[in-house]
C-alpha cells in the first residue's frame, strides 16, 4: 500500500474511532442521566418511575431520625411547596435544618423515595460542600 | 490615610527598579548573543538523541541498519547546531 | 496593615499593566533596555505578592480579627497550623495565593530564559503579566482580602472543621501549583506563536515547568482523594465530583503534552497539536479555579452564586478565542517536518497515547458539564452519576494501561516487528502465568474488567522490567561494570526515559489499587449496640463500647466534643486488632440552640478510623446517636444560661458521660477495600519517577558552564580590543 493511501486509511480509522466514542458518549449520557428538579416541580409532574435529583432546602423542625431511616421535608428554595423524603443511607456531617440538600431518588404514592448513600449537603460558609455520594457502583448492592 | 501612603511608596519602589536599566539604556540586541541559549539547548538534545539511538541499538529496538541511518542523520544535524554556534561565537569575538 | 496590603495589590495591578506594556514595547522596537525593564516589573510584582501575602498571614496569626477574612475563617482557637493554612480556604485568599504563585513562577522562568528566547521572552513575559493582571484586578475591584470590618468581632467564627485535616491544606496549594505552573508553557507557546518561531525552542525552555506543575498537580488531586478517602464519612476516594474532575482534566492533557513535545522536540512533528494542547492545558486550568468558585455546577466545593464567575468566563472566552485566532494565522508555520514512517514507531504510540488521554479528557468534560448541555438540548437540567463515568472511562484506561506496555518498547521512528516479538516473550509469559495464578487461585475472574486490568498492569511492569535489565545489560557489555553500577549509570544517563519509566510503572500500581478496591469492595452499614458483632469482608467485628471525650480530639483539630466507639476487629487468621472511629462536634456561634446545645448544634465531623494493609484496608466510620441526649440538653440550658464557663464544661462533661456509660445504637459503615493502599504507593512512584526524570543532568550542566566562561572569555576579548 502506498504511503499516502495508508495515511488515508489511519485518517479514516481514526475518524471513525472518533465517531463511536462521540456516539457512545451522547447515547449513554442522554439515557443514563437524572433528571433535576425542585420540589414544586417534583409534587407537580414526576412520571412514576423515573429518577430525579431534587435539589431544595431542608424544612424546619421536619427532620426526624429512627434508625436507619431519615425522615424530612424539601421545600424549594424560594417557595414553600415542600416534598416530603424517605432516605436511608449515610447522613453527610453538615446535613441541618434550613440547609440546602440534594437527594436522588423517585416519587412514590406523595413522597420521594431516596436512593440510599444519595443525599448532598451544601455548606452554607462559603467553602465546602459536604457529600456522601458513595459512587453508586462501588456499593455493596450493585 | 495608609492606603494612599502605602501606594506612593510601593509605586516609587517599583519604579526605581524599573526604570534604571532605561537609564542605563543597555545596547538594543546583539542578533548572535541571544541565539546562544537556544543552540546550546538544541545542542543538548541532539546529544541525547544520539545516545538514546545508541542505546536502543545496544537493547536490540533498532536494527543495525536503521541505527546507521538515523546515528548519521543525526550526527550531521549535531554538527550543523556546533557550526551555528561557531558563528554566533565568532560574530560575538568580532564586534 | 491591612492599608499596606491593598495597596501591594493595588501597585501589582499597575506594575502588570507595566510589564506587558514595556516588553511589547521593548520586543517590537528592539530596544532591550524596556524588555529588562518588563521583566524587572514581574520581579517587583512577585515582591509585592510576598509583602501582601505576608500582611495576611500575620493577621490570621495574630487572630486580628478586624480583616473580614480572619474573622470568618479563624478563631483564637483554632490551632497555628490551621490559621496559617485558613488563607487559601477562602475565596479571596486563593486569588491572592495564584498570583504570589504565579509572580514567582514567571519571576523563575524569565530569570531562566533572561540570556536567551530574545524574541519569544518579551511576549510571554505579556501575557505572564496579563494573567497575574486579570487576577489582581479581581481581588481589587471584587474580592479583596484585605477588607476590613467596621466593628471587628472578639472572636472569629473558625476554620471550617471539615477542612481541618493536613491533606486538606496542601491540597489547594499544590493544585494551584500545578495550574500556575501550566501558565509558564502557555504563555512562551504563546510568544513563539506570535514570534512564528515555532520550533523546540520554547519547549525546551519550558519543559520543566510542565513536568514541575504536572507533578505538583498529580500529586494535589493524590492528596485530595486521600483526604476524601480518609475524612469523609462515605469511605471513598473518588466521586467524579465536578470539582474533582476539574483537577483531573487539566492534568490528563497535561499528561498529554509532556508526551507529545518529545516528539515535536524529536522529529518536529505534531507543532499544532502541542500549542492547542497546551492552549487547553491553560484553559481547563483556568476552568478548574474557576468552577471552584462560581456555583453553576453542584458539587462538593462550589458554593452558590460567586460573584466573579462572570468575570472569568468572559477572561477564559478571550483566551479561548484569542489563542485559535493566534494559532490558525500562525498554521503555515506549524506545518511537520516530518512524516509518521511507521505505525510501529515511538512518535506513533505517543500520538495513541494522546489520542486516549485528550478522550479520556472529553468524556470526563463531557460528563461534568453535561448538566448544563442537557439544559441547552433539551431544556432540563440532567446529571451522569459515577456509574456513567467508571462505564466510559474503563475501556480507555484499559487501553491506556495497554499502550504503557507497549510504548517503551518501540524505538523511535521504526522497530522492525522482529524486534517488537523479541520484546513481548517474556512480558507475555508473565501475563499468561498472572492470568492462570488469579483466575486459579483469587476471585479476580468475578469482574472481568478488573481481571483485564491486572493482566495489563503485569505486563507493563514485565516491560518496564525488562528495559531496564536489557539497559543494564548493554551497559555491562560496554563498560564491564557490576549490575548495581550498571543500573545506576544507566539511569543517571538516561534520566527522562528511567524516571518516565518509573513513572509509568507508578500508574499502573495505581490503577491495580483502582481496579481491585472499585470492583471487590465490601460494605456494610448496621446498628450496634455495644457487645454486638458482624462480619465484614473476612473481618468479624465487635463493638466493645463508647466513648465520649472532651477537648481530647487526637487528630488536632480542636474540637470540644468527641464521640467515639471502640471496635474490636478479627481478621480470617485471628489477627486482632482495634479501631477507634468518633464524631467530632464543634460549638456554633448560634446562641439560639442554647447556652449549652450550641456545642452539640454546631458543625460535626465524622473521624473515621482506618486500619492499612496491602492486601487491603478496613476502614470504619460511626455516627453516634445523640437525640437521647436532648432531654439533658433541654433541662440544662435553662438551668445553666448564665453560668460560668468552667460549670459549662463541667455540665457538658456529666452529659457526654451520660452517652458515654448508656450509648443508644449508633450506625456504623465498615468498608473493607482490597488492594487500595497501591493507589497511594503508586503515586509515590509516580512522584519519583517525575523528580528523576525532571532532575538536571550533571554533564549538560558542565558543558554550559564551559560554554558560559567561554562567551565570558569572547565578551572580555570584545571590550578590551
Amino acid at each position: 500500500m502506498d504511503p499516502s493511501r495508508k495515511r488515508t486509511l489511519r485518517l479514516v480509522v481514526a475518524l471513525g474511532a472518533a465517531l463511536i466514542l462521540a456516539g457512545a458518549l451522547v447515547y449513554t449520557s442522554f439515557s443514563a442521566s437524572t433528571e433535576a428538579s425542585t420540589p414544586s416541580q417534583v409534587v407537580a409532574s414526576a412520571e412514576p418511575g423515573r429518577s430525579y435529583e431534587l435539589t431544595g432546602k431542608v424544612v424546619k423542625d421536619s427532620v426526624k431520625r429512627d434508625g436507619d431511616r431519615l425522615r424530612f421535608a424539601i421545600r424549594d428554595r424560594d417557595g414553600t411547596a415542600s416534598v416530603p423524603v424517605r432516605y436511608e443511607g449515610v447522613v453527610p456531617d453538615p446535613f441541618r435544618e434550613g440547609r440546602e440538600v440534594i437527594v436522588s431518588g423517585e416519587m412514590k404514592s406523595g413522597s420521594f423515595v431516596a436512593e440510599r448513600d444519595s443525599l448532598v449537603t451544601k455548606c452554607p460558609s462559603k467553602f465546602t460542600k459536604e457529600k456522601t455520594t458513595s459512587s453508586r457502583g462501588t456499593s455493596a448492592a450493585r | 490615610m495608609e492606603y494612599a501612603l502605602a501606594l506612593i511608596v510601593l509605586l516609587c519602589l517599583v519604579a526605581l527598579v524599573v526604570v534604571a536599566p532605561l537609564l542605563r539604556d543597555e545596547q538594543s540586541h546583539m542578533p548572535g548573543e541571544g541565539a546562544r541559549d537556544e543552540l546550546e539547548a538544541a545542542k543538548e538534545a541532539k546529544y541525547r538523541e544520539i545516545r538514546d539511538a545508541e542505546l536502543d541499538l545496544q537493547m536490540g529496538k533498532l536494527s543495525k541498519e536503521d541505527h546507521r541511518l538515523i546515528d548519521r542523520e543525526l550526527r550531521s544535524e549535531a554538527i550543523e547546531i556546533l557550526q551555528r554556534l561557531d558563528t554566533v561565537e565568532g560574530r560575538a569575538q568580532d564586534s | 496593615m491591612a492599608g499596606i496590603g491593598s495597596a501591594c495589590l493595588f501597585a501589582g495591578l499597575l506594575t502588570t499593566l507595566y510589564a506587558a506594556a514595556a516588553s511589547i514595547y521593548g520586543v517590537r522596537t528592539g530596544r532591550r533596555a524596556f524588555v529588562v525593564s518588563g521583566r524587572r516589573a514581574i520581579y517587583c510584582l512577585a515582591g509585592l505578592m510576598v509583602a501582601a501575602t505576608a500582611v495576611l498571614q500575620l493577621a490570621f496569626l495574630r487572630s486580628d480579627f478586624s480583616y473580614a477574612l480572619v474573622a470568618e475563617g479563624s478563631s483564637t482557637d483554632t490551632p497555628t497550623f490551621y490559621k496559617v493554612t485558613a488563607m487559601w480556604a477562602t475565596q479571596d485568599g486563593s486569588l491572592l495565593l495564584w498570583a504570589l504563585l504565579l509572580s514567582l513562577f514567571s519571576s523563575a522562568v524569565l530569570f531562566l530564559t533572561r540570556r536567551g528566547l530574545r524574541e519569544i521572552a518579551p511576549y510571554a513575559t505579556a501575557v505572564l503579566a496579563v494573567v497575574a493582571g486579570f487576577f489582581l484586578f479581581l481581588m481589587v475591584g471584587w474580592e479583596n482580602p484585605f477588607g476590613t470590618l467596621a466593628n471587628p468581632p472578639a472572636e472569629g467564627s473558625g476554620l471550617n472543621p471539615l477542612l481541618r485535616h493536613p491533606a486538606m491544606m496542601i491540597h489547594p496549594p499544590m493544585l494551584y501549583t500545578g495550574y500556575v505552573g501550566f501558565a509558564i508553557p502557555f504563555a512562551f507557546a504563546v510568544g513563539a506563536l506570535i514570534t512564528r518561531n515555532t520550533g523546540a525552542d520554547w519547549i525546551r525552555a519550558t519543559r520543566r515547568f510542565a513536568l514541575v506543575a504536572w507533578t505538583f498537580l498529580g500529586t494535589g488531586i493524590m492528596l485530595g482523594a486521600l483526604w476524601s478517602y480518609t475524612e469523609l464519612g462515605w469511605g471513598g476516594y473518588w466521586a467524579w465530583d465536578p470539582v474533582e474532575n476539574a483537577s483531573l482534566m487539566p492534568w490528563l492533557t497535561g499528561t498529554a503534552f509532556l508526551h507529545s513535545i518529545m516528539v515535536q522536540e524529536k522529529r518536529g512533528m505534531l507543532k499544532v497539536w502541542n500549542v492547542s494542547l497546551i492552549v487547553g492545558t491553560f484553559v481547563l486550568a483556568l476552568v478548574g479555579t474557576f468552577l471552584v468558585r462560581s456555583g453553576i455546577l453542584d458539587s462538593i466545593h462550589a458554593f452558590g452564586a460567586s460573584t466573579i464567575g462572570v468575570q472569568f468566563l468572559v477572561f477564559i472566552a478571550i483566551v479561548i478565542a484569542g489563542s485559535t485566532a493566534l494559532v490558525i494565522s500562525r498554521l503555515p508555520h506549524l506545518r511537520s517536518e516530518a512524516r509518521l514512517d511507521s505505525l510501529l514507531s515511538r512518535e506513533a504510540f505517543f500520538l495513541l497515547n494522546n489520542l486516549v488521554l485528550v478522550s479520556l479528557c472529553l468524556v470526563i468534560f463531557w460528563g461534568t458539564f453535561f448538566p448544563l448541555i442537557s439544559e441547552a438540548v433539551t431544556g432540563t437540567e440532567a446529571s451522569v452519576g459515577p456509574p456513567w463515568f467508571n462505564r466510559l472511562t474503563t475501556p480507555l484506561a484499559l487501553v491506556l494501561v495497554l499502550l504503557m506496555g507497549i510504548g517503551p518498547v518501540v524505538a523511535w521512528r521504526r522497530i522492525t516487528p522482529a524486534g517488537l516479538r523479541r520484546a513481548f516473550v517474556v512480558p507475555g509469559l508473565v501475563v499468561a502465568l498472572v492470568l492462570v495464578v488469579l483466575v486459579v487461585l483469587t476471585p479476580a475472574a468475578e469482574s472481568p474488567p478488573s481481571l483485564l486490568m491486572f493482566c495489563f498492569v503485569s505486563f507493563v511492569l514485565a516491560v518496564v522490567a525488562q528495559e531496564f535489565w536489557r539497559g543494564a545489560a548493554a551497559r555491562r557489555t560496554i563498560t564491564g561494570d557490576p549490575w548495581p553500577r550498571a543500573l545506576s549509570q544507566l539511569v543517571a544517563r538516561n534520566r527522562r526515559r528511567y524516571g518516565g519509566y518509573i513513572a509509568h510503572a507508578g500508574m499502573v500500581v495505581l490503577f491495580l489499587g483502582v481496579a481491585g478496591s472499585s470492583a471487590f469492595l465490601d460494605q456494610r452499614d448496621v446498628r450496634l449496640s455495644p457487645g454486638d458483632t458482624f462480619t465484614s469482608g473476612s473481618y468479624t467485628i465487635t463493638y466493645q463500647r463508647a466513648t465520649a471525650k472532651l477537648g481530647g480530639d487526637t487528630a488536632g483539630t480542636g474540637a470540644p466534643i468527641t464521640f467515639g466507639a471502640v471496635l474490636r476487629a478479627r481478621d480470617e487468621n485471628g489477627k486482632t486488632f482495634t479501631l477507634r472511629p468518633s464524631r467530632n462536634f464543634y460549638p456554633t456561634q448560634d446562641t439560639s440552640k442554647g447556652a449549652i446545645g450550641r456545642f452539640f448544634e454546631g458543625e460535626a465531623t465524622s473521624e473515621v478510623d482506618v486500619r492499612w494493609g496491602l492486601q487491603r484496608d478496613l476502614w470504619a466510620a460511626v455516627r453516634p446517636d445523640i437525640s437521647a441526649l436532648d432531654g439533658p440538653i433541654r433541662e440544662a440550658n435553662a438551668k445553666f444560661a448564665r453560668s460560668s464557663g468552667d460549670v459549662q464544661a463541667l455540665v457538658i462533661a456529666a452529659i457526654a458521660e451520660r452517652y458515654r456509660r448508656d450509648p443508644p445504637p449508633a450506625t456504623f459503615r465498615a468498608i473493607v477495600s482490597p488492594l487500595v493502599s497501591w493507589i497511594w504507593i503508586g503515586g509515590a512512584i509516580i512522584l519519583l519517577g517525575a523528580l528523576i526524570a525532571a532532575w538536571p543532568s550533571p554533564e549538560a550542566r558542565l558543558r554550559r558552564v564551559r560554554s558560559l566562561y567561554a562567551a565570558r572569555l569572547g565578551r572580555d576579548l570584545r571590550a578590551e580590543a
